[in-house]
This record gives structure tokens, C-alpha cells and sequence, in this order.
């Protein structure tokens, strides 16, 4: 944004804007953001959030361990990355200034509750002079507003106690923020009252606090002018909120109903895939059992176990638990049953940074297992994507009887974005035949011509009983078989099945021209980054294209004709290189990796870096 | 048996088979049985199917889940579903089974190493959460199928392949880590006495929830006469306690020997010799509310006692399948069926024209 917002007056019209709210982590931030969020959405923006919340469960109050961040990026259809940096920035506390300031574009609002800048809590965030008084803020707009006390003001006549009314102050922070941006109060108003239904006190203070904050931006012209954010062009049709780990639970939901099958979903909590248990927990109506396992390797056991039984088996986990479920990931291979892995990556190796996000795991999903262990690996782009490719994971894992690993990651876990709802009954319909009970020659590891699949017999049904195992079988009968021309036979069927998998999926598609000087390709969830800034390059009248692979194993036919038809090719990711090393194993071509392994996602400004460099190179 | 939440039915095809009732040859595989000569599983997979036999469950209704190590072989040689899996990690995988499908009768087949070694953690999680299983638990303090290294039952000093000076290990009790996980039914038997291992084996079955049975059973190759102590027929009457519940404990020639408890400790009598009145001695209850009898009873071995065995404790509480499942009728009798389009558009929605 370059508006210049001393010299104009009024309404001023922008494509798209980036907000961040930051305070202490008891003050409310992730829930005003989400609500700003739901706002934007409703007048048809388009929107893309990201939580930033501190791995302390309950740091001290005014730390800078203990700010919890907020940011939303919103406005038109090209929104597609939570913004690269902020232009508005509303800091509850001095900490919250410290931790978010050099984000900040130059020139940036930033909207402080200055009663907070007490020399305690200037003491806590380590500042020395109070940054509002010493200069130390110019180059922004300082925007010092008394929150405290206004909220104070604005929730005295309601029946709450001090402590109760002062932590209303975050709405009275989003009132102005929605002052700021031309959006009304009527929407959050009636969440509060939904939210608060039983607690009108509750209801009508935080009410008191919003309106407070809009009228007192509203009369005090907090500035000349204030903003209208373009909106959206989405395809028609509705749409909600969501973020990766709920697009991902209801992926796993509604593929199950379309199969017709029990959900038997099997995880042992960890940081950042926790959301997919919790969110599937709630929803047992749907034939969804939760089983929350003793630890990671049951949770996978469980999951296989239920697959057997003829449920869908999906477990849950984050690097340190997919190197504990390795064993049983070798196990569904060898059995050939339906299995589904959702790895929610986050920065490693161990433990790493356990809130951070990385792509660091392709490898280990790909190659990770003793033995020629081939399986499917799936990478969600976007949050919403994560309910498409969950379904698809099920898809994949029951039509071709593999295990299948979708990678997802922090970033995709806790941003949000609008998820056009589809219509359940345009999904595909995931039924898939049920074996029938020959005259006692049923063999389990009869193939499937076509898919190379075999026949998925439960336990329970007549006729079809039979025994598996991770010692090799023996083709067609699946008995025990110590042979060694079976066992070469067998490992070619294992790998020549996934591979045709190929066969099932969407070839692949670039965006932007089909050939040209570069080629961005990317993986997961650096889609949004790397399709704003390609696109960029694009409109500058560069030859630059962008090719995301949302397949990983197989790769979708067409990959290697794409990436021979450029003349250089870039793989930003968030590790050392991984995709990169994959497809320079696959075709001799130079293909360059951009790293980034700072636990955080790639900004648009950093892969128009790379484009640069790379078109600059002889 | 249909199972009406799955929308495949289970039951495809008529009966085909008459109404006879079922032996032990419906439940007996084509496989080659690949244990050694002589080796205590033989007895145990005969008793097995015969017990499946007496309890009429259709074949197609069981399902045998194994480890690693010469017992988990087992599922093999059952005519039966099977699922012969990885190290120590059968319970888990028949959790998930019967979660998926309680209509079955799932067995878990697992050995001292893979139960109480690699497995442990399952084992005891199994057995707190009450999942309807029966798990068997060969003991032969010993690992054969690697061919005779100590396992974690092997005594303190035993001398193998990896203990060369005799282990430095403690045992651990198989009974007694149940009993500590608060499983609802814990009993002992042996693999030379099909009689006895019959009997607890159908009582076992006919438990709801994880029932737990440790057998005791010879690795001829590795670890022969490991419980001669106990089991040899010179040392009958002597080494070993046949419990019954609701009696009191005895053993010895003609049954005239029984126990007492004094200053916390059980002390041995002869009941016609030492003046203590026959209805002064320990009696069995396997329905106890404290765990501390069986616990106690559990832990007597020689040199000092005799040992039991027999069911140690058989105690009713909800499974966990059970639980489970009552947690998905009430959650589709509060909101109905699931309704995927309503789940979808829950929440904030907004139409974009």
C-alpha cells in the first residue's frame, strides 16, 4: 500500500490490506483477528490469516514470550499469502510493539493502547526509554489510544467486575480497526450475541468495548482517511472460513461417508496436528471413532488395524511421530491395506521448533522406510486444499489398497482461508467393491488388472477368510513364501501398483505459459507465495511460470515435458533442497533450490528475489 | 451378526455350511506348522481350536492378531481371519479391529518379548482400557525364534546365549503387570496340562473385556524344563496351586495344605499338623473389589511357595469398544444420522454470487 495517508482525505480505495493484531496472550488477539477475519469475509474479500501464538502454554504477562500475534491479508482475488508484511499493526502491550515492529511496512499504522506503556511493562518488553516519547517510531504513524481507559469507560454500567470488564478491551481495539478499514459492527454484534447467549452481561460489554472503539475512531477522526478494500472475484457459491486442520478433518469426514465406511481415526497428540483429533472428536454422529492412542506407533497400529477391519484408517502426527510410525507404514505396505498418514510438518529434526513451520519431511515421506516401501505422498497447497486432498488421500488409498502420506504443516495447520463448500453429493462417490465369496478359492492377493489392487475382504464377511502379515506373500494366495523369484515379483507389483496410481490422478498443469525462461516449482504450502509473485514477474512481462505438484509420489504425468520447456527451473522450499534433489534424480537438468529454513513460510518479496536472480544468471 | 453401522453388510452370501455344530478341524489351516518338535505351542493351538469350536463362533467371526516370535506364528495355522504383524504391537492393531468391528471375536497371540518386552506399553494400555480381547501370552522366558537370548521373564542368573554369567535382569510377572494395569480378567496355565488350559481359555473367552491368560509353555530347544519346577508330573502336588474361586487355596498330597496370612505375609500350612482350623486359611476370590489377593497370589514361586494357577481375577467393568460405541449411538440419537451437507455449512457462512 502507497497510500499517502497524510496528504488524502476521505474513503480511499486499495486492492488488499494486512493487518496485525498483537498482545499479550491472555488478551484476546486470535479471537478478534478471526472475527475481523469472518467480517472480511462477509463483504467479499478475499482472505488469508496466520495465527503466531507463543509455544508457552502461559508465559508471564507483558513478556515477549507471552505476545500472541494475529495477521490477516485481505482484499481481492489475489490474495493468497497472509501478506508479507503489515500495514496496520494494533499492539495491545510494549511487548507486542517490540516482537511485531520490524515486520511492519515503513510508514505503517501503528495503534498502541498507550495506558499500557507503564515503566513495569516497558521493563518486561526491554525497553529502555518508552519508545512512543524517545522517537525511536519514526517512520510510522503512531497512533496512541487510551484503551484501557476507554474501556474502562464504555463497560462501567455493565454488572461485570473490573477484571472481567478489562478484558474486553480486544473488542474495543477491532472497533477501531473496523472503523479503520469501513466495515460495520453489525456482524460481530451478532456473533456476541450467539457467542454470549448465556451470559448477556458478558454479551453487552463486549458490545459497550466495540462500539467504544468505533465511535472513538469515528469522532476523533483517528486519521483523515481511512480505507476500502477492494473485493473479491471468487466463483460463485458459499463459502466459510477454514483452516487447514479442520479442511483436513472434514476431508477425512465426508470421504469416509462417501465410501459408505466407519472413520477410525487413531493419533496420540502433538503439536500441530492436535486440531484433527479434536475437531473429529466432536463429530462421532458421522460414525467417526477417535481413538487416542497410548503413542504413535499404536496410533498408526490402530489405524491399520481398523483398515483391516474395513473402516477408513487415518492417523494423525508431526515429524518426531511419522519417524515412530515408520514400522507400521512398512506394514501396510506389505499388507497392501488402505492407510492414510497426515503429517503435519513442523520444523526438525526431533523436536525441534515445535510451533514452526518446514517442509522438511518430503524425504522422509518418500524414502523414509527400511525395505523397497513404496506409497502414495500427497502435499496440500492451501488450507481449504487440505480438505481435498484428505479426500483424495482416501480416494487413492482404498482404490489402489496403499498406504498414503499427506503432507500438510504448520503454516497450512493454523492459517485460514474461505473454503468454497462443496455440495456433498457432487463428491465423488468413493464406494468400492466388496469381494465375493467364491467357492473357496478366494485368494487375497489376486489382483486387480487395472489397478493392481487387491480385493479389500473384511473380517466378518463369509467366505473370504484369510490370513495377512508382514512376512512376504506369496502372489495370488497370500500364503507365507520364502521364495526368491516370488519376492523380486513382488517387490516390481508393490512399486508398478503406486506407480500407477499415476493413472488415477490429474496430469500436471502450469500457470502461466507452457514454456519460457523460468519455471517456479513448488510443493505444499508455499502455493500461495510463489503463485502471487510468479504472477508478478508475469505482469512485468516476464516468461515466468509456476508448476505445483500436489502429487509427490507418483508424480502426475506431463511433470517431466514441463520441466524440460523451460530454461531454468527454481524450487523455493522450506528445507534444503528436497524436491529439488527429486526431480534432479529424475531429468539432468540444472535445477537451482531456494531455501528457507527460518521456521516461517516464504514471503512473496523473497520467491520475486529468487525469480530476479535466477532471470539475472547467464 | 450384522453389524449395522457399516454400510457393507458382513453377511454376503447364505450360510453355505450345515448346521453340525463346529470342531476343531473348521478351525484348523492348511498351512505347514513350522514350530519344533516337541514345542509347548502345539498344545496350545490344539486346545485354541478346540475352545473356538465350544464357543460356536463361526469362523468368519474370529479374527487372531499376532507380533513377532515363535508364538505369532500362530494366526497362521488358525482357519480363521489372521493378522500376523510387527514387534509388540498386536494389541494395538486388535484395538483398532474391534473398534472397527465389535461384532468379532479378536485374539491377540503374543510371547514374553513381544508382550512384555518391545510391547509392554500396548500390553498394559490394552488391558487398562478393558478393549474385548483375549490375549494369550506363551511364556517360555526365553527367545527362540533368535535363537536364545535371555528375555525379560528369564530368571535372575540364567545363563544364555546373551548372558553368558547369567542374567543381571529381574523377571517381570506377566500376571502381575496385568494385575497392576487393572485388567478385569487374569488367569495362569500352562501348556502341559490341555485339561486346565482348556478351561481357562473358555472362561477367558466368555469374559467381556481384555482377558489376560499367561501360559506357561516349554521351549525345548532353547529353554527345556524352565517350569519343571512346577509343572513335571513328580512335582504336581507340590509346585502348583489350582485356584477356584470362592474356595479355599490348597495343595500338597491329598490336597491338605493351604495358606495364611501373617504380619502381611503368606505363610504355609498343613492343616493337620500345624492346629489351624481348615476354615482359617486363605480363601479364593477372584471377584474381589482390592486386586491385592490375586496380586498376592500371583506373586507366589518357588523355592519358597508353590505356584498358582488358574484365574486370579475376573471382574466386570464397560469395555472400551462398548464405550466407544455408546458414545456414537448417543452422539446420533442427540443430532441425528450424520448430515454431511449441515456439517460443511456449519458455522460462519457467506454466498458469493
Amino acid at each position: 500500500m502507497t497510500t499517502d495517508i497524510d496528504t488524502c482525505c476521505g474513503l480511499v480505495e486499495v486492492q488488499h490490506a494486512t493487518v496485525r493484531f498483537a498482545g499479550d496472550s491472555g488478551d484476546g488477539m486470535q479471537l478478534v483477528g478471526s472475527q475481523f477475519a469472518d467480517i472480511a469475509s462477509l463483504v467479499g474479500n478475499m482472505i488469508r490469516t496466520m495465527p503466531d501464538f507463543p509455544s508457552e502454554i502461559r508465559a508471564p504477562a507483558g513478556s515477549l514470550a507471552g505476545v500472541s500475534g494475529y495477521q490477516l491479508n485481505f482484499g481481492d482475488e489475489q490474495v493468497s499469502t497472509p501478506g508479507d508484511a503489515p500495514f496496520v499493526l494494533v499492539a495491545m502491550n510494549p511487548a507486542a510493539l517490540k516482537v511485531s515492529l520490524g515486520d511492519l511496512q515503513p510508514g505503517g499504522l501503528v495503534i498502541v493502547n498507550e495506558d499500557e506503556f507503564t515503566e513495569s511493562n516497558l521493563k518486561k518488553a526491554g525497553y529502555p526509554e518508552n519508545p512512543l516519547a524517545d522517537g525511536s517510531l519514526e517512520g510510522f504513524r503512531v497512533i496512541p489510544v487510551a484503551m484501557t481507559r476507554l474501556n474502562d469507560e464504555a463497560t462501567r454500567s455493565t454488572g461485570l467486575s473490573p477484571s472481567q470488564r478489562a478484558r474486553c478491551k480486544n473488542f474495543l481495539a477491532l472497533g477501531i480497526v473496523l472503523w479503520l478499514y469501513d466495515r460495520p459492527v453489525q456482524p460481530v454484534l451478532e456473533w456476541l450475541m450467539l457467542k454470549f447467549a448465556k451470559a448477556p452481561d458478558v454479551m453487552a460489554a463486549n458490545g459497550a468495548a466495540l462500539r467504544a472503539g468505533y465511535n472513538y475512531a469515528n469522532t476523533t477522526e483517528l486519521l483523515r482517511v481511512h480505507f476500502h478494500v477492494a473485493p473479491a472475484k471468487l466463483p460463485p457459491g458459499r463459502y466459510r472460513r477454514v483452516t487447514g486442520n479442520e479442511a483436513a478433518a472434514l476431508g477425512c469426514i465426508a470421504a469416509s461417508h462417501r465410501a459408505g465406511r466407519k472413520l477410525l481415526y487413531a493419533s496420540y497428540p502433538i503439536t500441530p496436528a492436535s486440531e484433527i483429533l479434536h475437531e473429529l472428536s466432536r463429530h462421532k454422529e458421522f460414525d467417526v471413532l477417535t481413538l487416542q492412542c497410548e503413542d504413535e506407533i499404536a496410533a498408526c497400529c490402530a489405524a491399520l488395524g481398523g483398515a483391516f477391519a474395513g473402516a477408513i484408517g487415518v492417523t494423525g502426527t508431526s515429524g518426531p511421530g511419522l519417524a515412530l510410525k515408520t514400522e507400521a507404514i512398512g506394514l501396510a505396505v506389505m499388507t497392501e491395506l488402505p492407510l492414510v498418514v497426515i503429517n503435519v510438518q513442523r520444523a526438525g529434526p526431533s523436536t525441534g521448533l515445535p510451533t514452526k513451520t518446514e517442509q522438511s519431511d518430503l524425504l522422509a515421506a518418500l524414502h523414509g522406510r527400511p525395505g523397497e516401501s513404496p506409497v502414495v505422498v500427497l502435499a496440500a497447497a492451501t488450507p481449504a486444499d487440505c480438505f481435498h486432498l484428505a479426500f483424495e488421500a482416501v480416494r487413492l488409498a482404498i482404490r489402489h489398497m496403499t498406504p498414503v502420506i499427506l503432507l500438510s504443516d504448520s503454516f497450512l495447520a493454523n492459517s485460514a482461508e474461505p473454503f468454497a463448500i462443496p455440495d456433498p453429493a457432487r463428491l465423488p462417490e468413493l464406494r468400492v467393491p466388496t469381494p465375493k465369496a467364491d467357492n473357496g478359492d478366494f485368494a487375497p492377493y489376486r489382483r486387480d488388472p487395472e489397478t493392481l489392487a487387491r480385493p479389500w475382504a473384511m473380517p466378518g464377511m463369509r467366505g473370504l477368510v484369510h490370513r495377512i502379515g508382514g512376512l512376504e506373500k506369496q502372489d495370488v494366495t497370500g500364503l507365507v513364501s520364502y521364495d526368491a523369484e516370488n519376492h523380486r515379483r513382488m517387490v516390481d507389483l508393490r512399486a508398478a501398483k503406486v506407480a500407477g496410481v499415476a493413472q488415477s490422478i490429474p496430469p500436471a498443469s502450469v500457470e502461466g505459459p507452457a514454456a519460457g525462461d523460468l519455471l517456479v516449482v513448488g510443493w505444499g504450502s508455499t502455493y500461495g507465495a510463489i503463485a502471487a509473485a510468479t504472477r508478478q514477474a508475469r505482469a512485468a512481462g516476464q516468461a515466468v511460470s509456476h508448476l505445483h505438484l500436489r502429487y509427490l509420489n507418483p508424480l502426475p504425468h506431463g511433470t517431466d515435458e514441463i520441466l524440460r520447456s523451460f530454461r531454468r527451473i527454481v524450487v523455493p522450499e522450506n528445507n534444503l533442497g528436497q524436491l529439488a534433489s527429486v526431480l534432479r534424480a529424475r531429468l539432468p537438468l540444472e535445477i537451482t533450490p531456494w531455501p528457507k529454513v527460518t521456521g516461517q513460510p516464504f514471503l512473496i518479496r523473497e520467491i520475486s528475489e529468487a525469480i530476479q536472480e535466477l532471470l539475472s544468471r547467464e | 451378526m450384522s453389524n449395522p453401522t457399516l454400510a457393507v453388510s458382513l453377511d454376503q452370501t447364505p450360510e453355505t455350511g450345515t448346521s453340525r455344530p463346529l470342531t476343531r478341524r473348521d478351525f484348523q489351516s492348511k498351512q505347514e506348522i513350522r514350530w519344533c518338535p516337541g514345542c509347548g505351542d502345539f498344545s496350545v493351538l490344539n486346545v485354541v481350536q478346540k475352545v473356538m469350536a465350544t464357543l460356536a463362533v463361526p469362523p468368519h467371526q474370529v479374527a487372531v492378531v499376532s507380533g513377532i516370535g515363535c508364538s505369532s506364528r500362530f494366526p497362521y495355522y488358525v482357519d480363521s481371519y489372521g493378522f500376523h504383524s510387527i514387534h509388540g504391537r498386536a494389541p494395538a492393531i486388535a484395538t483398532g479391529l474391534k473398534c472397527a468391528n465389535p461384532e468379532l471375536s479378536v485374539w491377540v497371540v503374543t510371547g514374553d518379548g513381544d508382550g512384555l518386552s518391545i510391547g509392554t506399553n500396548h500390553m498394559i494400555h490394552c488391558l487398562r482400557r478393558n478393549v474385548d480381547l483375549n490375549i494369550l501370552l506363551l511364556n517360555n522366558r526365553i527367545y527362540g525364534l533368535t535363537k536364545g537370548q535371555y528375555s525379560p521373564t528369564s530368571d535372575f542368573g540364567q545363563r544364555t546365549k546373551s548372558s553368558p554369567h547369567g542374567s543381571i535382569e529381574r523377571p517381570i510377572s506377566p500376571v502381575r503387570t496385568a494385575l497392576a494395569a487393572q485388567a478385569t480378567f487374569v488367569a495362569r496355565t500352562m501348556d502341559s496340562d490341555p485339561a486346565h488350559l482348556a478351561q481357562t481359555l473358555e472362561a477367558a473367552a466368555r469374559h467381556r473385556g481384555t482377558s489376560f491368560v499367561e501360559i506357561l509353555q516349554n521351549c525345548r530347544v532353547f529353554n527345556d524344563g524352565a517350569f519343571d519346577a512346577v509343572t513335571a508330573r513328580e512335582n504336581k502336588a507340590e509346585g502348583r496351586i489350582l485356584l477356584h474361586h470362592g474356595a479355599p487355596v490348597r495343595f500338597g498330597a491329598g490336597d491338605r495344605k493351604g495358606l495364611v496370612i501373617r504380619d502381611m505375609e503368606p505363610v504355609v500350612v498343613h492343616l493337620d499338623s500345624d492346629g489351624v482350623a481348615e476354615d482359617a486359611t486363605l480363601m479364593h476370590n477372584a471377584q474381589a473389589k482390592s486386586p491385592a489377593l490375586a496380586e498376592l497370589l500371583a506373586a507366589l514361586a518357588p523355592p519358597d511357595f508353590p505356584m498358582a494357577f488358574g484365574v486370579f481375577r475376573s471382574v466386570q467393568r464397560p469395555t472400551y469398544d462398548e464405550l466407544l460405541m455408546d458414545q456414537v449411538r448417543q452422539s446420533k440419537a442427540r443430532r441425528g444420522v450424520g448430515d454431511l451437507h449441515a456439517l460443511l455449512n456449519a458455522g460462519t457462512t457467506w454466498e458469493v454470487e
